[in-house]
């Protein structure tokens, strides 16, 4: 041992920080408010230092070694006396880049809340902080029941964020939001449980190697699926997400759909695949199928709101539909595209209600039909937003061409049927986005109230400018992600079809086609 | 000369007894008005005295009184559980009685005894000094309960606890005499002997045993022998709930727990199936029936029975696994519900207590500190990670999941989801929902405190949770083994 405990310092920090402006009190709740803001960015701006010191190694940090899928930087304590749980941290390929993706996108929300929260900003700078330590430490945790901790503990500070500073609706958005995903979480406990019997350990490392006898994976799988299916979301239990996304902040929603969601599709590649391979194989079909309705039926839904958020909530249903075949279809191209679209649509569908949250701070509504003709008014939005909807349709030179065409490539080695299925989705991702910046930006400016909105300020273009330059270079530089992905994904596979091979059972036609 | 018997391991319970008959004879002497401050603050020193002793004589198994008495770290685990709660019971009192002007001396005195009770229940070996223990606490709890006399509320919670109390104990004493009946034999030791050794288990005796769980689960106020405790919870002066929710119901679960794990050890198939029965029925209620009240002191009645519930999951899997899951489970339960009840005994308004949960409207913005206390209460009690009720709950369902008991393991957490839910709805009506006409402030010091070390405590459990698992497995241990 003896080397800096940098995962945890990247997690833990922002908690001591929410904890110490917990103590900032003072008559004018302006200064509390200044005050606050400026603590928390400062926070969330180290632990993303953190993040990339952890990434790129500059400085006094370790190099990430890309070429190995061993973790790194590993922490291991004892916790709950001995034989009981353990203390353990370390990221691998898969988990790295989601810890940077949750450390890059919390300053971009605490900066974007700047104005937009006037309402007790402590607690809510507060709640973000404790927030970004949960995800993180839930993409770093290597201990099954530490990942419960964060991963259901994530509810509660979104629970407050959704029903403290929401809509009108959010009352009830929360309490779907919170129930929904804890009703699932809670099975997935069970099955925790019930592997740490079977094996006699909560270590992940050790459980992916274990080998679980095929009934009870079965059983498990299901028990986890019901967990990550909802996380997701997959159709059909995706109905909490246009909730809480329309009546979240701003911010929120740029959580929700960034970093939230994606804690079901690392779930499926930490915990379904490698420790329940047979279940994953014999669910595979379930999983296309549930998918290929996400993609379609919610593009279709997404192209009939009125609401733009609820249409960009939608087509994260939607984009998400693509991860998961992604994930299951088992192949390097598949899963490193499942990978890279999850991250990148962490960006962009951030980015996208940071756009919505915008033009929602100066008009307060939400409609699509309140809005028209912004390009005249708003210039530098327009080309913002004319950006992240391309990237979002999956733009060559963006990151989501990146990862829908490496999940087609996977997918229709896996399975042609359902390329060619979800290629429907990415057709009916370009008709509702361009439908949706067309009503928004083109046209005449017509409506009186709009005459006088202003186009992005300093600290908005602050906060889109790393966007910006998060989705091109990882459109056109996309190696420098994909390459520390590649070892850890490589391995994922070889273990699965070990598992598979050893288990006897025949691999399906797609697996056999994707060696 | 015959030989004295040995009395050491009984040496706590007869210290606080000659204590409680000392501070009843100082009271009558000392002035009036001074009498329940001197009162108090002696039984305060007398509990902590009781505490030190049970923890000076340690965990060493031993008996007495021909072997109806035992200690053994079991007793001592749950015995520092009940005199904390009995302690912290009377330390939450004070302002209360205070302010209620219902302030008399024998208050202190009556939970001393109470608790006097209560360390006899933990420690019986055989079913009459459990018997006498049960009952020492029990006349003690049905004056507590009756104790603001003027309040017709209060009365009626009194009386009914004392009718339906009881009926219970005469369930529970013919129960014993069936048992009795057919062993010949009361002691827990020779009890589990003839068990152990029996070809084939008398249906007679099986009655005997239902009646006595039905007697237990009385007074753990499980379903379906719970319908007492709403009534009580809400008509006692609150100090007296907050008492009645921990102390009482540990002596009972410490109760419920050596006898059918001791004696009745051997016939767990026979009543595995009654404690799984109810352990499920308990969950559901709690859930459900707590979800339309507007009673907080109610709700509170409604979700004490749904953690009985949880806690008899830990009974019902019968293993050293599952006894410590129950321990854990007390011991959380109670730093929780004292926490949960110091935030309700600071619910006033113009000076007089309000108890509506609606009352608790916009908290987090008129007394943040108190709303961000009892949200972390709330949290926990629904068992959401990372505050220390998750940990708790998670105990006794790997007991259970160990014992293959996975469709009650699968039911307790469809429950804990529903009850969520009314945990939630106190948190939004603290933050979500804007302001009534804000509470007094602050709250008087010792209930400040108690709030902010039980919810460091409850918080803060998960950096260091090594200590009170360790202990618990330790002391469920010694249960099995003896």
């Amino acid at each position: 041992m003896g080397e800096i405990p940098w995962l945890s310092i990247m997690t833990f920090l922002p908690t001591v920080v929410a904890v110490g402006l917990w103590f900032i009190n003072d008559e004018d709740p302006e200064v509390v408010a200044s005050n606050v803001r400026g603590g928390a960015l400062l926070a969330s701006l180290a632990t993303l230092v953190i993040a990339f010191g952890v990434w790129t190694g500059f400085g006094i940090f370790n190099h990430f070694d890309p070429t190995t899928h061993e973790f790194q930087y590993v922490e291991h304590r004892e916790w709950f006396g001995a034989g009981g749980f353990a203390y353990h941290m370390g990221v691998d390929g898969i988990s790295l880049f989601f810890v940077v993706l949750s450390a890059f996108l919390t300053p971009l929300c605490i900066l974007a809340s700047w104005t937009a929260i006037k309402t007790r900003v402590k607690e809510y700078m507060i709640a973000f902080l404790v927030l970004e330590t949960l995800m993180i430490g839930m993409f770093c945790a290597l201990d099954i029941v530490l990942f419960y901790v964060f991963f259901e503990g994530v509810l509660i500070p979104m629970f407050i964020i959704i029903g403290v500073w929401g809509g009108p609706r959010r009352v009830y958005a929360a309490f779907k939001f919170f129930l929904y995903t804890l009703l699932g979480s809670v099975l997935m406990l069970l099955a925790i449980i019930a592997m740490y019997y079977e094996a006699g350990t909560t270590d992940i490392p050790t459980l992916m190697g274990f080998g679980f006898a095929r009934d009870m994976q079965i059983y498990m799988w299901l028990a986890f699926f019901a967990s990550f299916a909802v996380k997701v979301p997959m159709w059909p239990v995706h109905t909490w997400l246009p909730d809480a996304h329309v009546e979240a902040p701003t911010a929120g929603s740029v959580i929700l759909a960034g970093v939230l969601l994606k804690m079901g599709g690392y779930g499926f590649l930490r915990f379904s695949v490698p420790m329940m391979p047979e279940a994953s194989a014999y669910f595979t079909p379930l999983v296309y199928g549930l998918s290929i309705v996400a993609v379609i039926y919610t593009s279709l839904v997404a192209l009939a709101q009125t609401d733009m958020k609820k249409l960009i909530a939608y087509s994260s249903v939607a984009h998400m539909g693509f991860v998961t075949v992604g994930i299951f279809a088992m192949n390097e191209q598949a899963v490193s595209g499942a990978i890279f679209q999850m991250l990148s649509h962490g960006v962009v569908s951030g980015a996208l209600f940071l756009i919505v949250g915008v033009v929602y701070d100066r008009m307060h509504s939400r409609e699509i039909s309140s809005y028209g003709g912004l390009v005249h008014r708003m210039p530098k939005y327009a080309a913002v937003f004319m950006l992240f909807m391309l990237a979002s349709v999956g733009l060559p030179g963006t990151s989501g061409f990146v990862g829908e065409l490496l999940v087609m490539v996977g997918a229709f080695r896996a399975n042609t049927w359902v390329a060619a299925l979800i290629a429907t989705g990415m057709i009916l991702g370009a008709a509702y986005m361009l439908y949706l910046y067309r009503r928004v930006i083109f046209g005449e400016l017509v409506k009186d109230e709009l005459k006088s909105i202003l186009d992005l300020n300093r600290r908005e273009v602050l906060v889109f400018a790393p966007l910006i330059v998060a989705v091109l270079w990882m459109g056109i530089f996309p190696m420098t992600f994909l390459g520390p992905i590649e070892a850890s994904v490589a391995n994922l596979i070889d273990n699965y079809q070990a598992a598979l091979a050893a288990a006897g059972s025949v691999p399906d036609a797609h697996v056999l086609a994707a060696r | 000369m015959a030989d004295l018997p040995i009395m050491t391991p009984a040496v706590p319970e007869m210290f606080l007894a000659v204590a409680g008959m000392v501070l009843l004879l100082l009271g009558t002497f000392v002035r009036a008005d001074a009498a329940e401050r001197t009162v108090t603050k002696l039984t305060l020193v007398a509990m902590a005295a009781a505490l030190g002793l049970v923890l000076f004589l340690g965990g060493g198994t031993a008996t007495a009184f021909g072997g109806m008495f035992v200690t053994d770290g079991f007793a001592v685990f749950m015995k520092v559980l009940v005199l904390l709660g009995s302690l912290l019971a009377v330390l939450m009192s004070r302002e209360y009685l205070a302010q209620e002007g219902i302030g008399r001396f024998e208050y202190p005195v009556l939970i001393l005894f109470a608790t006097v009770g209560m360390m006899v229940m933990v420690s019986a070996n055989n079913l009459m000094s459990l018997y006498l223990g049960l009952e020492l606490q029990s006349l003690c709890l049905y004056v507590i309960a009756a104790f603001h006399r003027d309040s017709l509320r209060s009365s009626e919670a009194g009386l009914k606890y004392f009718v339906l109390g009881a009926l219970s104990s005469g369930m529970l004493l013919y129960g014993i005499s069936i048992v009795y009946g057919f062993t010949g034999s009361t002691g827990f030791a020779g009890l589990a002997e003839q068990f152990a050794t029996a070809a084939r288990v008398e249906v007679g005796l099986v009655i005997g045993l239902v009646f006595v769980i039905a007697g237990l689960a009385f007074k753990i106020s499980a379903v379906p022998f719970h319908m007492w405790t709403p009534d009580v919870y809400e008509g006692a002066p609150t100090p007296v709930t907050a008492f009645f929710s921990v102390a009482p119901k540990i002596a009972a679960f410490a109760l419920i727990l050596r006898v059918m794990l001791d004696p009745f050890g051997p016939l767990i198939e026979e009543w595995r199936q009654i404690i799984v029965a109810i352990a499920i029925a308990s969950m559901a209620l709690g859930a459900y029936a707590a979800i339309a009240q507007t009673n907080i002191k109610r709700l509170m009645a409604y979700s004490s029975i749904g953690h009985v519930g949880y806690a008899l999951m830990g009974l019902a899997a019968g293993t050293a696994d599952g006894v410590r899951g129950v321990l854990i489970y007390l011991a959380i339960y109670l730093v929780m519900n004292i926490g949960a009840f110091a935030c309700i005994l600071s619910m006033r308004r113009h000076g007089d207590m309000v108890e509506g949960i609606d009352d608790l409207a916009g908290l987090s913005a008129s007394n943040p500190r108190m709303a961000l206390a009892l949200t972390a209460f709330m949290f926990s009690l629904a068992g959401i990670p990372w505050f220390a009720g998750f940990f708790g709950k998670l105990y006794v369902f790997m007991a259970a999941i160990d014992a293959g008991l996975y469709a009650l393991a699968i039911l307790g957490v469809l429950a804990s989801v529903v009850a969520a839910y009314y945990y939630l709805r106190i948190v939004k009506i603290m933050y979500f929902d804007t302001a009534a006409e804000p509470l007094d402030r602050p709250p008087g010091r010792t209930l400040g405190l108690v709030m902010v070390v039980a919810a460091l405590l409850v918080t803060t459990f998960i950096v260091y949770p090594g200590p009170l698992v360790n202990r618990a497995g330790e002391a469920a241990a010694s249960l099995l083994a003896g």
